[in-house]
């Protein structure tokens, strides 16, 4: 299992992944939509964890560009909004696939992660979540 | 002045909410790290339970990146607390280079959404006016905002206050065309802020300029 991180909170992501990695996933961190469609570009990914507000390229416009890339991948969504609710009423017409509210439980995302990638080997497309 | 009252009354309140609302998001991220590194720590005793060594430079690099969340975190604080005292008296002495300091640091998140670099200025000497806080914060947002979509290639949107001979200019030095008979601004709210702060807006898109002329006092 490969996953790929994406925050412009540098030090948000580069722990979250360091947490991963300490509990045995291979977690790449990237600060930016850019540089995320670079690194997609070398490597491939299971899954893509992915703040919803970016400078410039948000997670919601990065996931329609991955789709291109990488048809196959998962999304989990982070979003600092202050609720779920908040959240859903940002990005209802865009279908999340997974999402958390920051701060991010760390067990929650790894259960989010392995069911989101369990949903993916049964062929679900996870759009109704 | 009673229409106007009423289009400032109704949009201060979405200014107010969206400055809230990015002030929030800031804190969200700034708990989501401290959470993140107080995890880590927690990550780290666990291993220590299983013999694995902790590096005490570990250590004291996360107590420092705590620490300077929790700086990040009062920063913000204290300008969200300045910003919320603005409403407190409609009319006050204002001190412009502090209150454009204030706009600027609440609008950073939405500069940095759109790639856009903030600068202010330094004032040769300190400005000061008699005029509502609350008002003027708006309006400077609004040119801000506007500005902001107008840069061009170079992204940066630069600001200065100066006194000048019949009161005061605030000046916001972009790259693009705003367009002086643009259907879209000023706006309703803008023209309604300008109209109450007895304000008059000038755009020359050839200096890659908007300015704002302020009176020295709106009690004149």
């Amino acid at each position: 299992m490969k996953i790929l991180l994406v925050d412009d909170e540098y030090e948000l992501v580069s722990t979250l992944a360091e947490r991963l990695s300490i509990r045995g996933i291979d977690a790449d961190w990237v600060t930016s939509g850019e540089d995320a469609l670079a690194k997609l570009t070398e490597t491939n990914y299971d899954l893509a964890v992915l703040d919803i507000k970016m400078p410039r390229l948000s997670g919601l416009e990065l996931r329609k560009q991955i789709q291109t890339i990488q048809p196959n991948m998962r999304y989990i969504f982070m979003t600092g909004h202050g609720s779920a609710e908040d959240f859903f009423s940002a990005s209802s017409e865009e279908g999340a696939d997974s999402y958390l509210v920051k701060p991010v439980n760390i067990d929650d995302l790894i259960t989010k992660i392995h069911e989101s990638l369990a949903r993916r080997a049964l062929g679900s497309t996870g759009h109704s979540e | 002045m009673h229409a106007e009252w009423e289009i400032v009354g109704k949009e201060g309140l979405n200014f107010f909410g969206k400055m809230s609302a990015s002030i929030s998001h800031e804190i969200k991220n700034i708990l989501a790290i401290i959470n993140e590194n107080a995890g880590l720590l927690n990550d780290f005793t666990i291993m220590a339970d299983k013999g694995i060594p902790i590096a005490p430079e570990r250590l004291k690099t996360i107590s420092t990146k705590i620490a300077e969340q929790v700086k990040r975190a009062d920063l913000i604080v204290k300008n969200m607390n300045q910003f919320s005292h603005s409403v407190d008296e409609q009319i006050q002495t204002i001190t412009l280079h502090d209150l454009i300091e204030v706009v600027i640091k609440l609008s950073l998140r939405f500069a940095a959404n759109r790639g856009i670099h903030l600068n202010q200025q330094p004032a040769v000497s300190p400005v000061r006016i008699i005029s509502s806080p609350f008002l003027l914060q708006n309006l400077i947002w609004l040119c801000l905002d506007k500005t902001m979509d107008h840069t061009g290639d170079k992204k940066t949107v630069s600001i200065i206050a100066k006194s000048v001979h019949n009161g005061v200019i605030i000046k916001f030095t972009y790259a693009g065309t705003i367009g002086e008979k643009s259907d879209t601004f000023p706006s309703a709210q803008t023209a309604a802020l300008l109209l109450l702060l007895k304000a008059e807006l000038e755009i020359n898109d050839e200096a890659g300029e908007l300015i704002l002329h302020l009176p020295a006092s709106l009690l004149a």
